[in-house]
């Protein structure tokens, strides 16, 4: 019974670590694209949307399996639990870098706009965040988990400190309105991310420990 | 052991020796009032035993021999001049495959109130009939109360044994490995039973069937090598057991 219920959780662990991959591969691709003005692969990346998507599925289509045939309970239980919030937030992100893309392309039509420079340190930070939790999930290591749900509060500064360069932008170049508007919808999809890893690093710590540490501020420090 | 700290029955460093092996050590463990224990564990690990010293059961094995405290009520049962009859009047068992006796449904259920001394033929009706009632009998059997009780179903001889100590008015129903003789659908309408009479019984069941412990019992009890691993509400001990053998036998890991 156990050796069945293993070898279900070992392929469903090798499907969530491949969509961990290709997630953070797209966000890794979505602010590339952004920073380096590279409107070929931001285009690549929109043109890609569906890959994510069936990944998701598939995933959720395993844990339900396994649920209903094994009925598992504990570690196990938690696993599978964990693993199924995992993948929509996963899914989401993915989503999300794609909208960055096409944000991106919108605003490479204003040739003269300068990005803030609080983006680019953002796009580190978001990119470390996703990294550091989805290594924490392959290790179980929670202490990591902890120090992602930490690093959201920065981030956050960060989307706010972009927000006040828009608004400042506007009233300096009202004639990049547009263009301003979708650097500040990046922003805001880059402090999106950040959250979702955050809710990763939660759930691994519910997995872990068996503790709900949502909405706990001691715990995690989601703005 | 519940949210309000009721117990019915308390076990205290409960031992118990067959000849010269050592069934039971140091249990400790409480069991609320009105609520569904169960005990889960390995073959051999003594749950039936435990089970079995609730109501002495055990007494009636030469070479067993128990010390420590069970407490009923807050009375020790196991200390002199307890009365046996009326320890398993309060106390009643239900066992693995449906043991009626080979008399008619009426006489099965009113037995127990007839060695009590209820002989009146009207009383003993009224009482056959709420015994029936409780398990779901009555509509099926009120036309078949003569009938050979060992021509029943399986389900309904296990529903007939639990009528005949809800006759007696009992406190405590212990049972072992109730659904074990039942296929699953039988099992559903037992468990079904089995937490309705909760809201008026305290109930301890011993089962091999994790899934079954999971779904009827508020408490579950882990026993290993004859020791109380862990106790706590059901809900607990499955989803985050502080235990780690409690987490390696739930999970499949071994047993």
């Amino acid at each position: 019974m156990r050796i069945l219920l293993e070898r279900e959780i070992d392929r469903l662990k090798k499907l969530i670590l491949g969509m961990s991959a290709e997630v953070e591969s797209e966000v890794h691709t979505a602010c590339n694209a952004l920073l380096q003005r590279d409107d070929k692969t931001a285009q690549a990346l929109i043109d890609d949307v569906d890959k994510v998507d069936t990944m998701e599925l598939d995933v959720e289509e395993e844990c339900l399996k396994i649920l209903a045939l094994h009925q598992p309970v504990a570690a196990d239980l938690r696993y599978i639990v964990s693993v199924m919030k995992i993948n929509r937030d996963l899914e989401r992100i993915s989503d999300i870098a794609v909208h960055m893309a096409e944000r991106t392309l919108k605003i490479f039509a204003e040739p003269d706009l300068l990005l803030p420079a609080q983006l680019s340190d953002m796009s580190v930070r978001v990119q470390a965040m996703l990294k550091k939790v989805l290594d924490a999930f392959v290790r179980l290591d929670v202490e990591a988990a902890r120090n992602v749900c930490m690093a959201d509060s920065e981030v956050d500064t960060l989307n706010r400190e972009v927000l006040r360069q828009v608004k400042e932008g506007v009233l300096r170049k009202p004639e990049q309105f547009d263009a301003l508007l979708q650097v500040m919808h990046v922003s805001r999809h880059l402090e999106r991310i950040a959250d979702h890893a955050t809710n990763i690093a939660e759930d691994l710590i519910y997995m872990v420990e068996g503790r709900i540490v949502r909405h706990s501020p001691e715990v995690s420090d989601k703005g | 052991m519940t949210d309000n700290g009721q117990v019915k029955i308390r076990t205290e460093r409960l031992n118990l020796h067959y000849g010269a092996f050592h069934a039971l050590k140091d249990v400790d463990m409480a069991v609320p009032p009105r609520m569904i224990t169960s005990i889960i564990g390995p073959s051999g690990c003594g749950k039936s035993t435990l089970l079995r010293c609730l109501n002495r059961m055990n007494d009636l094995i030469g070479t067993a021999r128990v010390t420590g405290r069970i407490l009923l009520d807050g009375k020790d049962i196991l200390a002199g001049g307890t009365a046996m009859t009326s320890l398993r009047r309060r106390v009643g068992m239900v066992f693995q495959r449906p043991n009626p006796f080979p008399l008619s449904v009426f006489d099965n259920v009113s037995y127990g109130p007839r060695v009590h001394g209820e002989l009146d033929r009207r009383r003993l009706a009224g009482i056959v009939e709420s015994a029936l009632r409780a398990t779901g009998l009555w509509e099926t059997l009120k036309d078949r109360l003569n009938e050979h009780a060992l021509s029943l179903s399986p389900e309904q001889q296990q529903r007939l044994c639990i009528s005949r100590l809800v006759a007696v008015e009992p406190e405590v129903l212990l049972m072992d490995e109730p659904c074990s003789a039942l296929d699953p659908i039988a099992t559903g309408h037992v468990e079904d039973l089995m937490k309705n009479l909760a809201q008026n019984y305290t109930i301890v069941i011993v089962t091999h069937n994790m899934q079954q412990a999971a779904r009827v019992s508020d408490v579950t009890a882990f026993m290993y090598l004859g020791r109380l691993i862990e106790s706590g509400p059901t809900k607990d001990i499955f989803v985050k057991p502080k235990e780690k053998q409690t987490e390696d036998y739930i999970t499949g890991r071994f047993g």
